[in-house]
């Protein structure tokens, strides 16, 4: 099908694009016809059931359903005879039949009553069936089947369009029913609330809960649109906000580049939180009468036990007067300051600028330190770059998908989307992961390794695939550099030696070495299972290595893709939100880089890299840092071992905190400063994919709150700094002087395209999706391959404490938890602190699941509920960190990775124990 | 140094407090034990997609029913979504998902024929008396044809089949526990070879024949599919070889239509004259697989193929294709060919849209044969008679010999070999000794429920492919139902469309709805001819597949025909 067809239409001749249905090229030349099942939305196949869109083809016995026909040259095509339109009539008068009167519908609105109203098919002369009950047993959703059509685009959504696979058509013809899993009301099924099921349903049959009354009635709100970028992880999925009196009232995907109309539960249904009770409206002022504690346990809904509310003017002065004293007194070294992954790029620029220039030190830092600091490590060292290779969704180009150290399905929920289409279009997807996951089901191996041992696997891998001679030598020829002394360092790792090593038996590392080296295309993904140890940076300078070696990597369906965490942690460091970085990871060591930008800022600037997110910590404790200004992070549940990290903020002698809440971060602060929330602000952001993408303001702020910019252009004013932008559009540009990553990308751009991808090319050409097809970055141009040791984890389980605790997220909540606990559905679906374990090791310690248990280590307790999930492996305990009622920080080793400085997460020894 | 730690407060948390945390992840969580049971009971097969359906069979042949534990164990097992086996499990009118873990069905279940033959024979009367006599010694439900038209009433007792069913007779074999299949004698392996079986068969695969000279013949023949689309055989083989291999044959033994023996009739007779077939046409196509569908209901052919296949494997005869037998699980439309791929490939039976054709995208995607029981059952005969022979055998201009089921009210309902051609009014006068004693001819279903229905006045038409096509009717799979003056036709008619509803997959709009509410419009004790004549029309051009577009034929037949009856 690579020709266009000729064929006639209606009698007149027309030609069809290669491909193409007769459904879309009616439309293309001007015959919408009605359309039910079929959803024009990329990623819907047409299933032809719903037999509205019938048309006629001359010598052929029925009727055609356009939606799924192709024309074949030459063939005569009536959209319009009376044959084709009775029969079309006919289907909406059958579907009408059972549904409920248009002025009790769920979606008036709906696909469904917009073609019987343009058919004039408003009543049926058949008898309706009994109507099935209504389920509102989800929090966010209503299912109401007496609209259902049985056109199985919520199957399809589901099952191939997110491959989360809870629904399905169960029984048949007139018995035919819509099923969560073994028909289960929704709300108790697998599902994980996408809402793909409600985006498609043409009927209303599915609704989001918000737009419809309790009795599952469309309350036909007029909304307002406005698109954006979701605010929470990584994947940077478009949305349209859809408002009615300064409140989102619901959400529904576009087709961005990296989402294609796709979204989570947290993007579709977790807005909320912004006009939650407890957001900040007016600056605060620590009382006199309240000292710094580091156990305050403070009401964010009543801060006023701790705070007084000033003016803005009283506010900024403060702010800015604590932090000028520190300098003028001890030094811009005296300062640190944290910027925010969940802001802008523009945010984050004046962040790190205001401490560069107003400040006078780089001691600047943000929470990729958390998270992939290890994987930038390496990746600069290796290949010159620390942005992916190439977007997530190359992967449907590969033959191979290797995700590692990853939940995909759990932490970056959209991209996973593609990883399942990988496995389901037949494509080897080959997860490695101590902890089992959703993704296991669908791939076609899964590595369950033991805790720690990823290098012992990886090394295997790469003494296989050399020892083997399976990598490709000529790539290793023209792109590579140091691989003799690699091949001979991963020569003693062979697969039987580290199967003991790693629990995966050697057979299985030979196959799976051979998999990704002879695969035509392959490619690998990582999270933080692999960057949050003290082997960090080894374990991905790895899996650089295994890329180099064999050459997978540069081509489409090849590449390093680390997939990041914060929406904007790729755009906050591309920015310069990084103490040894100025922006486009530019050494603020290198003197010639300097003076650059001493230059474009017209100050001096410090030649000394700044200290990270735990040195900082430390040098509060060591007393060197008196001063800080934090701007949308919470490390008081971030950080490891977070009693310490509390120590330092109740301890430092001025703490500014930028926030939309009193997280438990501004219990400590001397000055909170409310801050606008995402819907509530213009700016871009850049996702896992390298794709800059305009988010755009839905809301007015509340009274009393202000952008975010403007304070911070407001606070460098009272260091002394001249600022006058006049918005983000003003910083961008200024950006874009100091980043060639920006080249051909205007602010105009963005807010035209709603998503550019760097590098680019041409201001009329799109980005490059795959980069490093022909050398890298380097001062060699060639990638550095980096032999790596075993290093075990720094704290051994042991007799006192013989469990390993991991941590991580959930799906339902983000980060520390300070936005999604107060969205009300996320809150819903996970309102209380959870730690995993098996259900073995649950019957060993006497616990029945729904009980508590005391979970312990070296630096702390917390008591927390039990829940029996056989994803985790025996001996290891799970506990996501965004509970503040248990945070698992309290628990966690602050042991650093020495390269990316990085603290080691995902290992700890710890004992749980019956309440 | 942990010891020291105080212990730890609860502190507060930003969330609403509303609700509590799950205990466990989301959804169903699978039960260790019956997982245990189900990995016991499945052994080392595969967990390939496609035996779902087997499996289902085997877990519900062990433990009664299908209970959820062990359907959400055997999703877990086989990396299905739930809702995949959910969805399957339920789209079969023979497994009995059983969600809450109630007591399982009353043991055994009785199954009481409710086609249109066995209804005009009195079926209804036996689902009405028989939970009375039975009580709550089994369970007794309603299932749509068994292929024993010629000894209706039939029902099933577990897997034995009761021809000329009464009440007597069931409860006796429900009190004697007598359940499992009466298996007929038939023609076994050593003598069927014994009369000169297979030979053909080497011929062909020590090259005494050529695979262009048997496709060539079968072509001459004229022979045409058999299973009711008529299509001709010898060129479906040609173009199937013409796609690039590997390619697969399926043969359908999914006799469903009601009216229609004649494929039972021959597998439980003869067996290897049919599978001498199989492997012929396997190798004309050299197809690498073949796979038998064999529809639930016939427990006896499948007792019979059971013993049969391994023989054949044992002697040898089946070197060149790997066969296997699949086992439907009650679904009427499993025997549309494209249907019966899906459910071959463990899913729900949804006839798929067309093109691609089957024989280039069939099973597993593959070029696939689809042959039906009889049109392989005539291969040998064709073979050593040759075309001639079969060709010479018509009458009134049509073309071979066909096996004619016969059934409802003439003196010797059964399985007729007669000519292609034959009028109904030959059928009945020279095969079936006449009218049955104190019925008057008063019209005929030509075709099965979905072909139409006909007048005695139209008795002298030609029964063969094409000719009927002007009457809106098709002889289809050659079940002939006689009906008399004794017989209601809107009762008739109104069965046939409430077999069509029951069997319909729901897959589109037309047939799904159509279907339901056209029995609904003919429930009512006046029928709204425009209004059943339009809906008629829209299944007819608008469903998807054969099922939905024949369902209204009787109906259009009736008001052609039997006007005055209706109103």
């Amino acid at each position: 099908m690579s020709e266009p067809v000729r064929f006639m239409l209606d009698g007149r001749e027309v030609e069809a694009a290669p491909g193409e249905t007769l459904w879309q090229a009616a439309e293309r030349h001007g015959t919408v016809l009605p359309h039910l099942c079929y959803d024009p939305q990329p990623g819907y196949r047409p299933d032809g059931n719903c037999r509205a869109c019938m048309v006629e083809v001359e010598g052929e016995r029925v009727l055609a359903a356009s939606c799924i026909r192709r024309p074949a040259p030459g063939m005569k095509v009536h959209t319009d005879s009376e044959r084709a339109r009775s029969a079309r009539r006919m289907v909406m008068e059958l579907l009408v039949a059972d549904q409920p009167a248009r002025e009790t519908a769920h979606d008036a609105g709906s696909r469904l009553w917009q073609w019987a109203e343009r058919m004039d098919v408003s009543e049926s002369r058949f008898p309706a069936r009994a109507a099935p009950d209504a389920d509102a047993s989800h929090p966010a959703m209503r299912v109401a089947l007496d609209a259902c059509i049985h056109c199985n685009l919520c199957v399809r959504a589901c099952r191939e369009v997110q491959v989360n696979d809870v629904i399905g058509m169960a029984h048949r013809g007139a018995g035919a029913k819509i099923v969560f899993d073994f028909d289960d009301p929704m709300g108790d099924s697998t599902c994980v609330a996408c809402g793909e099921c409600v985006q498609a349903c043409p009927t209303g049959a599915l609704m989001p809960a918000s737009l419809v009354d309790a009795d599952g009635v469309d309350k036909r709100e007029d909304l307002a649109e406005v698109p954006s970028v979701c605010p929470y992880c990584g994947v940077g999925c478009q949305i349209d906000y859809r408002v009615k009196d300064n409140a989102i009232v619901a959400v529904r995907g576009r087709t961005g580049p990296s989402n294609r109309g796709r979204l989570c539960v947290k993007g579709r249904f977790g807005f909320d939180y912004v006009t939650h009770p407890h957001r900040l409206t007016a600056p605060l002022i620590r009382r006199e009468d309240a000292p710094k504690d580091a156990a305050a346990d403070i009401d964010p809904a009543n801060p006023y036990t701790h705070f007084r509310q000033a003016s803005w003017e009283e506010a900024l002065d403060a702010a800015a007067a604590g932090l000028r004293q520190v300098r003028d007194r001890d030094g811009g070294d005296a300062l640190a300051a944290y910027g925010s992954a969940k802001g802008s790029n523009e945010e984050a620029y004046l962040v790190q600028k205001l401490v560069r220039t107003g400040f006078g030190t780089n001691n600047v830092d943000h929470c990729t330190r958390l998270c992939h600091a290890s994987s930038v490590a390496a990746l600069m060292e290796g290949i010159g770059s620390a942005a992916v290779t190439a977007p997530f969704t190359a992967c449907e180009e590969s033959d191979v998908v290797i995700v590692i150290g990853a939940n995909p399905t759990e932490n970056h929920p959209v991209a996973a989307t593609y990883f399942k289409q990988a496995a389901k279009r037949g494509a080897e997807l080959i997860v490695m992961d101590p902890r089992g996951q959703a993704l296991r089901r669908h791939a076609t191996r899964m590595l369950q390794f033991k805790p720690g041992a990823d290098v012992a696997l990886l090394n295997a891998l790469l003494n296989v695939i050399i020892g083997e001679g399976l990598y490709d030598r000529d790539y290793v020829a023209a792109h590579t550099e140091g691989f003799e002394e690699l091949k001979r360092h991963v020569a003693e790792f062979t697969p039987e030696a580290m199967a003991e090593v790693c629990g995966i038996d050697a057979g299985t590392l030979r196959a799976v070495a051979r998999l990704y080296a002879g695969a035509g295309a392959a490619i690998i993904f990582w999270g933080m299972g692999i960057s949050q140890h003290i082997h960090g940076t080894d374990n991905a300078r790895c899996l650089i290595a295994l890329a180099l070696v064999t050459g997978q990597v540069g081509r489409p369906g090849t590449g390093l893709h680390p997939l990041r965490g914060q929406n904007n942690v790729q755009g906050a460091s591309d920015a310069g939100l990084i103490p040894m970085f100025y922006p486009d990871y530019r050494s603020v060591e290198q003197e010639a880089v300097r003076r650059r930008f001493e230059e474009v800022w017209n100050t001096a600037l410090d030649p000394q890299r700044g200290l990270t997110v735990m040195e900082i910590v430390d040098a509060v404790h060591a007393g060197w840092i008196k001063g800080m200004y934090i701007m949308g992070e919470n490390p008081a549940m971030s950080d490891p071992d977070v009693r310490h990290a509390r120590e330092a903020l109740a301890g430092l002698e001025h703490l500014v905190v930028q926030e939309i809440f009193l997280t438990e971060t501004a219990f400590h602060a001397d000055v909170v400063l409310p801050a606008s929330a995402w819907p509530e602000k213009d700016g871009t952001v850049t996702n896992s994919n390298r794709q800059v993408q305009m988010g755009r303001a839905a809301l007015e702020p509340p009274a009393g709150v202000r952008q975010d910019w403007w304070i911070i252009q407001e606070i460098a004013r009272r260091m002394g700094l001249d600022w006058s932008y006049s918005g983000p559009a003003d910083v961008f540009a200024e950006m874009k002087q100091v980043m060639p990553s920006l080249d051909h990308i205007t602010w105009e751009r963005v807010e035209r395209e709603s998503s550019v991808t760097y590098p680019c090319p041409a201001p009329d050409e799109p980005g490059l999706d795959v980069v490093f097809g022909d050398g890298f970055p380097t001062a060699s141009g060639r990638g550095k391959l980096v032999p790596v040791d075993i290093i075990p984890p720094d704290e051994q389980p042991d007799e006192s404490f013989p469990m390993i605790l991991s941590t991580g997220r959930q799906l339902e909540h983000w980060h520390t938890g300070a936005i999604t606990r107060r969205a009300s559905v996320l809150d819903e679906l996970e309102p209380e602190a959870v730690a995993n374990l098996s259900p073995g090791e649950l019957r060993r310690l006497g616990v029945v699941a729904g009980d508590m248990v005391r979970v312990s280590t070296r630096r702390g307790v917390i008591d927390i509920k039990a829940r029996a999930d056989s994803a985790v492996p025996d001996g290891c305990v799970f506990i996501p960190f965004c509970f503040a009622e248990a945070a698992v920080n309290l628990l966690t080793n602050p042991a650093l990775d020495p390269y990316g400085k990085i603290p080691e997460y995902k290992f700890c020894a710890a004992r749980v124990e019956p309440l | 140094m942990a010891e020291n730690h105080e212990p730890p407060r609860r502190r507060r948390h930003p969330g609403g407090g509303r609700g509590r945390g799950r205990n466990r992840p989301r959804g169903r969580q699978v039960d260790p034990e019956a997982l245990e049971q189900v990995r016991v009971l499945l052994g080392d097969r595969p967990r390939r997609r496609d035996l779902l359906i087997e499996f289902l069979h085997a877990i519900q042949d062990r433990y009664q029913v299908l209970s959820d534990s062990h359907l959400a164990a055997l999703a877990e097992e086989m990396r299905l979504a739930l809702a995949e086996v959910y969805e399957v499990a339920t789209f079969y009118a023979h497994f009995d998902v059983d969600r809450n873990g109630s007591a399982p069905p009353a043991d055994p279940t009785v199954r009481v024929c409710d086609g249109v033959v066995c209804e005009m024979m009195g079926s209804q009367g036996l689902l009405a008396d028989l939970p009375r006599t039975l009580g709550h010694g089994a369970r007794v439900l309603p299932a749509p044809c068994m292929g024993g038209c010629d000894r209706a009433p039939v029902a099933r007792v577990g897997l034995r089949y009761v021809e000329s069913a009464n009440v007597d007779s069931v409860t006796a074999l429900v009190r004697g526990g007598e359940t499992e299949p009466a298996i007929p004698a038939y023609k076994a392996c050593d003598a069927y070879v014994a009369e000169g079986g297979y030979t053909l068969l080497k011929e062909c695969r020590d090259g005494t024949r050529s695979r262009e000279d048997v496709v060539e013949q079968v072509t001459a023949s004229g022979l045409q599919g058999l299973g009711g689309a008529g299509f001709p055989t010898g060129r479906k083989w040609q173009i199937v070889r013409g796609y690039p291999g590997p390619r697969l044959m399926t043969v359908n033994a999914d006799e469903g239509e009601p009216g229609t023996f004649k494929d039972r009739y021959f597998m439980e007779r003869d067996p290897h004259r049919f599978l001498e077939g199989v492997l012929i046409a396997a190798w004309a196509v050299e197809a690498e697989t073949a796979y038998i569908y064999l529809r639930d209901e016939y427990a006896e052919v499948r007792e019979i193929l059971s013993r049969e296949l391994p023989r054949l494997r044992e002697a040898g005869m089946a070197a060149h294709v790997e066969l296997h037998l699949r086992r439907g699980a009650g679904a009427y439309i499993c025997g549309e060919e494209s249907a019966m791929i899906e459910s071959i490939e463990g899913k729900r039976g949804l006839p798929r849209h067309r093109p691609p054709y089957v024989a280039e995208t069939g099973l597993f995607g593959r070029p696939t044969l689809v042959q039906n029981v009889e049109t392989l059952y005539w291969i040998r005969d064709i073979l050593e008679k040759g075309p001639e022979w079969y060709t010479a055998q018509g009458r009134n201009g049509g073309a071979g010999l066909h096996a004619w089921s016969v059934s409802g009210r003439v003196a010797h309902p059964g399985v007729k070999i007669a000519p292609a051609g034959i009028t109904a009014r030959e059928l009945i006068d020279e095969h079936c000794g006449g009218m049955a004693p104190g019925h008057r001819f008063k019209g005929y279903l030509p075709g099965g429920a979905s072909g139409g229905l006909l007048p005695a006045s139209m008795a002298d038409v030609p029964l063969k492919f094409g000719p009927l096509d002007d009457e809106g009717c098709f002889v289809g799979s050659h079940g002939v139902v006689v009906l008399s003056d004794r017989d209601d036709v809107k009762a008739v008619v109104r069965n046939l469309m409430r077999f069509f509803k029951h069997e319909s997959c729901g897959q589109c709009t037309p047939c799904r709805v159509g279907t339901e509410k056209a029995v609904a419009l003919m429930e009512r004790p006046s029928w709204d001819e425009p209004l059943l004549g339009a809906l008629g029309a829209a299944m007819a051009d608008a469903s998807i597949c054969g099922l939905g577009q024949a369902a209204p034929n009787s109906v259009r037949c009736a008001y052609r025909y039997f006007r005055e009856e209706l109103s």
